[in-house]
């Protein structure tokens, strides 16, 4: 009977971390059956994920560092060529006040990236630290940690970011930090899930023989060992936080105008939709596509990561079945 | 029915930390709230303090929140800052039509998703498996806000079939639950194919297959039966993100519901309208986790077994 009940645990803890993986992480699925594939395909289909991974980063560290390198025109000068089609001059057109789209879509990009890594960097550190606590801590605390992100996580994150924004007000400083608290919960769910497993792990229960205290012993031999997991949490995570803070910008609740940014130039570019097709669609476009390579990236990394060759997280819903046949630990 | 009761007394903390979170609210914005309320107004410091005293906020924090939980359950939810409307009643007369769409995009996402996730399940590495993980892979890429405006483009501008913004035409629903109910088909397919793979190959569906068993039986009754279960369980956990993402799209089409009243209350600062929501929602989301629940027990009943909540 105690069997069957501890099997049950099980089921829940990994449906809890499948869950969460859904909301977050895109599995790849050309990276999904890798092994029912011959080999020498997938080594090739291998390069090439490697090489528009590599080509993808180094875009998007050209843009943060020198967008001036790769858009001439400044993203705010307005010009005498208003609602021009894309064309040679201007390669994705011009908005109403002449200013060029291009050159908007490259500098847009840095609000975007900077809320979104800075809100997943936020998250991450709360995250991690209130799993460990959830973990970890003393019954009562972890008892009281956990409901709270319970009841955290029985909000929508759009909804918790919303509300933060309209208590403290917008801004970019405002999305990022807006993303990252309500990113916390679903981040401290699923630390704390690998920290209630690890705690029995027997070097963790050795550091506690030789008197090892609970801070120690966290910072020594949990962390570390969290390392991977974390990291795979990151890299899924930031495809989500573009399309949250792209959402909240998109709300106007970004950058003040006449600054340029995704979200808010899509907006923007919506009135005039029946006229200038090329306003909304290339801020568009280019949040999918950062969207896609931020769930490619997260899809390699935990695959890379993964020991066992599999993906990562991905695997509490993979071993759901297996586990409960008992034929895999 | 153990389950039943079981399963709601666990929610009964999580709908008491959601009216704690509600409550909190007012006090999280820096500053007074009375401040924050008049502001712009050319307030005096009486009116500020009648104010105060009018909203109870110079009781201790306990007794404000006792009285807060004591106005809920009389389904009592304070007044509009703006209209001094109740705003029970504003958020009561605007949830049908956003629970229309909220449904409607989940069909979508279930009449695209499922289908095409079993197709692609069973027949691994073919052409549809092909498109179909193509598809699950750019659907969550493809905000729907953005998705929103390129059917807009299409089918409004271009083709001229849809009306672009609500007329209060039944037409006037499908852009908005195509866009919505996209990213979440793509998650759907994902997760099935999944699934389907897997099950596909276990014991229980070849011995079914030895009985005798028609192969469209095997695929309906056994392996999809066993592979709905994450499905639902993703369903519920998704919903409150349709439901914002709901609220979002109600805002670019110009539609009346619960989305753009919060979201027009949180930029005028209409904290009893955003309190208001956030308890409706957060209940809405916890009874709707139930339900699913209920339903994953009753298609699966080993997890009734399963103490509600770990």
């Amino acid at each position: 009977m105690t069997g069957s009940a501890q099997v049950s645990q099980q089921q829940r803890e990994d449906l809890q971390m499948a869950d969460v993986q859904t909301t977050d992480v895109v599995v790849p699925p050309a990276m999904e059956n890798a092994g029912s594939s011959p080999r020498f395909t997938s080594m090739i289909v291998r390069r090439i994920a490697q090489a528009v991974l590599l080509l993808g980063l180094v875009v998007v560290l050209l843009v943060l560092l020198t967008p001036g390198l790769i858009a001439h025109q400044s993203p705010i000068a307005t010009g005498d060529n208003i609602l021009t089609a894309p064309g040679h001059a201007h390669l994705f057109g011009t908005d109403q006040l002449g200013r060029d789209v291009f050159s908007r879509v490259v500098y847009g990009s840095r609000p975007v990236l900077m809320a979104s890594l800075a809100g997943v960097a936020l998250a991450t550190v709360a995250g991690v630290a209130v799993g460990v606590l959830g973990g970890f801590a003393h019954r009562m605390v972890r008892a009281l940690v956990m409901r709270v992100v319970d009841v955290l996580l029985s909000l929508p994150v759009l909804l918790i970011a919303l509300i933060l924004i309209a208590t403290v007000g917008s801004g970019l400083s405002s999305i990022a930090i807006a993303v990252g608290i309500a990113f916390t919960p679903g981040f401290a769910r699923v630390v704390e899930s690998s920290v209630r497993k690890l705690r029995s792990a027997e070097y963790v229960q050795a550091a506690k023989v030789f008197g090892s205290g609970g801070v120690r012993t966290s910072f020594r031999h949990l962390l570390p060992n969290l390392a991977t997991e974390v990291v795979v949490l990151i890299s899924s995570g930031v495809g989500w936080a573009v399309l949250t803070a792209t959402t909240l910008s998109f709300l106007g609740l970004g950058v003040r105008l006449p600054a340029a940014d995704w979200g808010s130039d899509l907006a923007a570019g919506a009135t005039n939709l029946s006229t200038a097709w090329w306003l909304s669609t290339f801020p568009g476009a280019a949040i999918s596509l950062t969207i896609l390579l931020a769930n490619f990236l997260g899809d390699y990394v935990s695959a890379v990561l993964d020991p066992r060759g599999g993906l990562g997280l991905r695997r509490g819903i993979r071993s759901f079945r297996t586990r409960q046949k008992g034929t895999r630990a | 029915m153990g389950f039943v009761l079981r399963r709601l007394s666990a929610s009964l903390p999580v709908l008491l930390g959601i009216t704690v979170v509600a409550f909190l609210l007012i006090h999280l914005m820096p500053g007074d709230p009375a401040k924050v309320i008049l502001f712009g107004s050319n307030a005096g410091p009486d009116q500020i303090s009648a104010l105060r005293q009018q909203l109870g906020l110079n009781e201790p924090l306990w007794r404000q929140y006792f009285h807060f939980l004591d106005q809920l359950a009389h389904g009592n939810l304070g007044t509009s800052y703006l209209t001094q409307n109740s705003v029970a009643h504003e958020l009561v007369s605007r949830t049908p039509s956003t629970l229309v769409l909220t449904a409607t995009a989940l069909l979508v996402a279930i009449v695209v998703g499922v289908p095409l996730g079993l197709i692609a399940g069973v027949r691994p590495n073919s052409l549809v498996d092909r498109l179909a993980r193509g598809f699950s892979f750019l659907g969550v890429a493809i905000p729907y806000f953005f998705l929103a405006l390129v059917l807009v483009l299409l089918f409004s501008v271009r083709l001229q079939l849809l009306p672009a913004i609500d007329d209060g035409t039944p037409q006037a629903l499908i852009i908005p639950a195509v866009s919505l109910g996209w990213g979440y088909s793509a998650i759907l397919t994902r997760l099935i194919r999944g699934r389907i793979i897997e099950e596909y190959r276990s014991d229980y569906v070849r011995s079914a297959r030895a009985r005798g068993c028609p192969e469209w039986r095997v695929l309906l009754r056994h392996t999809l039966r066993n592979s709905s279960i994450p499905a639902i369980t993703t369903i519920g956990l998704q919903f409150g993100n349709i439901l914002t993402g709901a609220a979002i799209t109600e805002v670019i089409f110009g539609r009346a519901g619960l989305g753009s009243f919060l979201a027009t209350s949180i930029t005028n600062k209409n904290i009893p309208v955003v309190q208001g929501a956030v308890v409706l929602i957060g209940i809405g989301y916890v009874l709707l986790n139930l339900v699913v629940d209920l339903i994953v027990g009753a298609v699966d009943p080993r997890t009734r077994l399963t103490p509600a909540i770990s």
